[in-house]
């Protein structure tokens, strides 16, 4: 393994064989941490071990991949094969938001949730159709570089700069604030400290090998994050005899569910006087299969998804991805296979949250809780353990002494870590979640850092301040900012200004108010300048932050365009100022618009030249 | 392409706006506004995604500028 160097065609093509070697030690792994706790290892060791022993990998994946390349630090020397770059997208896609929150919160929202779903995934067609396959004939090294390059000048790039800056540093807090708890609850420190630790393991994947050493670290967190995400669900299917394929076979249960919805009483808020003493924490009040009543319900849905399609197709960290493929072909498989990897976690997180809430709920299972003397619910090891922590609460809001449905309080974001609890599976489970969670965050933290630090090394350091400077000052540059933002985003994560879900819907809302617009009619609208995209990027995002904090200071959102939504009002600002903007000053010279005409035939030299 | 974006359309949007109606047909035991939401749209996009791919590939090398 020493001598593995990754580059080169016999690199690539032994990639399936050594990420199999990989899969199977770290099953093998997982075998071993259970026969520990066969053994009698208590839970604290095995939770301890899962996050050193992956976490040792990926630093040692990342050390491997050290370089110092231009091409291969800034775009992975652009020779990642598809399949691979699909799922390291998926990773770099799927964040502790998706791995953790997700399925918390279809399990207390219902149907309306799953506009995040819905969204989540379709906003690759719009990347696949729009976006990828041009962007990656350009031959930009990041977002920035592509708007700089195509507008022309300096006000431009540093225009687009900030947008990513902006939408880019709200999404890593969010992250970092994952990696933080997850790391201060399996290793039982403090969160403060649980942070920096999650920071440094976050560094040493990007730090040493930019691009490159990602790509590879993100290729093996998605495999542990999707052993994680699926082996409790397919063991709950089991076990509660829904078959071997749970996520076509759960139908029933969700009826089984919408069968018990009226006799347990869902719907009915919790005791004032008690909820209050819960700050944080609710009841299950929403159907788990029943839309919400009226055009609005429907509006909220379709809004919400829409954001999160439009804010996916302008991701930075996305989108830069599929700038290491080795072709324009590539590319665009690449977009179908990172879609088909997320999918496999999408599909099943609406099979997660029923299973585990049907346990918790049917009186017919021996895990069912709701229905049950409240002292005995009391008893159970977990609901003492997070009731602990103030993630979960038990209060007899009626004084008969039985649990009722409005009298179990949780926090949302506890259902994925908690659920192998619920179903009473065995610790090394939840070892692996704690360990599949971990990987998630760190996967897209890792991917933020770097879109942020090569935005500001190569666009602000290289091509505006000093575009003289050699290649190991530019690359000690990007490095130096790497760690500095990571500080950073580690000091505000540490302040904990927002939940994980809510900071991630505002990065998706930041990127699609001030990126969409630029880059897609950049491809598509030849007569789009300069100017025009300057007044798309500043006025978008002024217009969709200035709402933001219109609606959080208490202003009534317009059409129920709340804080999670404000992209829309951001992104049609930005149109329609880019449209008037552009039809209102001269059109961009000829040879940029031989340069869009270029950009849409796959064939020939990338835009930019390379210059390995 | 366009025909892409239709179709795109009508999966994200379009179905979901009829969730409540679909909800009293049942496909594979599920409730169908449930469906699409849970899974049906996801794995439209997928399989959507893949012929995409294949076409425009196709495309390419009908007009000669597809790459080696």
């Amino acid at each position: 393994m020493a001598k593995l160097s990754f580059e080169g065609k016999s690199f690539t093509d032994n990639l399936p064989k050594i990420y199999g070697v990989y899969t199977g030690g770290f099953l093998a792994f997982f075998a071993l941490m259970a026969i520990f706790e066969q053994l009698g290892a208590s839970a604290d060791l095995i939770g301890i071990l899962f996050i050193a022993f992956t976490i040792a990998i990926y630093a040692f994946i990342g050390i491997l991949s050290r370089t110092m390349q231009v091409e291969a630090y800034y775009v992975a020397g652009r020779s990642v094969p598809p399949v691979f770059n699909g799922m390291a997208t998926a990773a770099d896609w799927m964040s502790g938001a998706s791995f953790v929150a997700l399925a918390g919160g279809v399990f207390m929202g219902g149907h309306g949730y799953m506009a995040f779903i819905v969204g989540w995934t379709g906003g690759y067609v719009l990347v696949a159709t729009l976006m990828a396959p041009y962007l990656r004939k350009f031959g930009c090294y990041t977002v920035p570089d592509f708007i700089g390059t195509r507008y022309g000048g300096k006000l431009t790039r540093l225009c687009a700069v900030i947008v990513l800056f902006v939408a880019s540093f709200t999404y890593v807090t969010a992250q970092i604030n994952a990696t933080g708890t997850i790391a201060a609850r399996a290793l039982a420190i403090p969160f403060e400290i649980g942070v920096w630790f999650g920071l440094a393991g976050i560094l040493v994947c990007s730090m040493l090998g930019g691009m490159r050493a990602v790509t590879w670290t993100q290729v093996a967190q998605y495999i542990v994050l999707i052993i994680a995400y699926l082996l409790p669900v397919f063991w709950m299917s089991i076990e509660q005899g829904f078959g071997f394929l749970p996520q076509l076979q759960y139908g029933d249960a969700v009826q089984r569910i919408m069968e018990l919805e009226p006799v347990l009483g869902v719907g009915a808020p919790a005791v004032a006087t008690v909820a209050s003493d819960f700050p944080g924490l609710s009841v299950l009040t929403n159907l788990h299969a029943t839309p919400g009543e009226g055009a609005m319900a429907a509006w909220k849905f379709i809004s919400l998804a829409a954001c999160m399609m439009i804010g996916t197709a302008s991701l930075p960290h996305i989108l830069m991805r599929y700038f290491t493929t080795p072709s324009v072909r590539a590319a665009r498989t690449s977009v179908a296979w990172s879609l088909f990897f997320i999918f496999l976690l999408y599909f099943t997180a609406p099979a997660l949250a029923t299973f585990s809430k049907l346990q918790l709920l049917d009186p017919n299972l021996p895990t069912a809780i709701i229905g049950q003397p409240i002292s005995e619910v009391l008893n159970l090891t977990w609901v003492q353990k997070w009731s602990s922590i103030g993630m979960l609460a038990v209060a007899d809001g009626n004084g008969d002494g039985i649990l009722q449905i409005n009298e179990f309080f949780l926090r949302a974001d506890i259902i994925v870590l908690a659920t192998p609890e619920f179903a009473g599976l065995p610790y090394v489970i939840s070892g692996l979640v704690a360990a599949g969670g971990m990987a998630a965050a760190m996967s897209t933290a890792d991917g933020l850092l770097l879109a942020i630090a090569n935005a500001l090394s190569h666009d602000l350091y290289f091509k505006i301040v000093d575009p003289k400077a050699e290649t190991r000052k530019r690359l000690l540059a990007a490095r130096i900012l790497l760690l500095v933002i990571g500080a950073g985003g580690a000091i505000v994560a540490s302040l904990q200004l927002t939940s994980i879900l809510g900071a991630v819907a505002w990065a998706f809302c930041f990127a699609m108010s001030g990126l969409f617009f630029p880059l897609v009619l950049g491809v598509w609208w030849k007569r789009a300048n300069r100017q025009g995209a300057v007044a798309g990027m500043v006025i978008g995002l002024a217009s969709g932050w200035g709402y933001l904090i219109a609606v959080r200071s208490g202003m009534d959102p317009w059409f129920g365009l709340d804080h999670l939504r404000f992209g829309i009002v951001g992104a049609s600002v930005s149109l329609v100022s880019m449209v008037v903007v552009s039809l209102m000053t001269p059109a961009p010279d000829e040879e940029i618009q031989r340069m869009v005409d270029e950009v849409r035939v796959p064939r020939g030299d990338t835009v930019i030249p390379s210059k390995a | 392409m366009i025909g892409h974006l239709i179709v795109w359309f009508f999966f994200a949007f379009v179905v979901h706006a009829f969730a409540a109606p679909l909800n009293n047909i049942y496909l594979f035991h599920f409730p169908l506004g449930y469906y699409m939401a849970a899974q049906g749209s996801l794995a439209a996009f997928v399989i959507q995604l893949f012929i995409f791919m294949k076409q425009q590939d196709k495309i390419d090398r009908q007009y000669g500028v597809a790459e080696d």
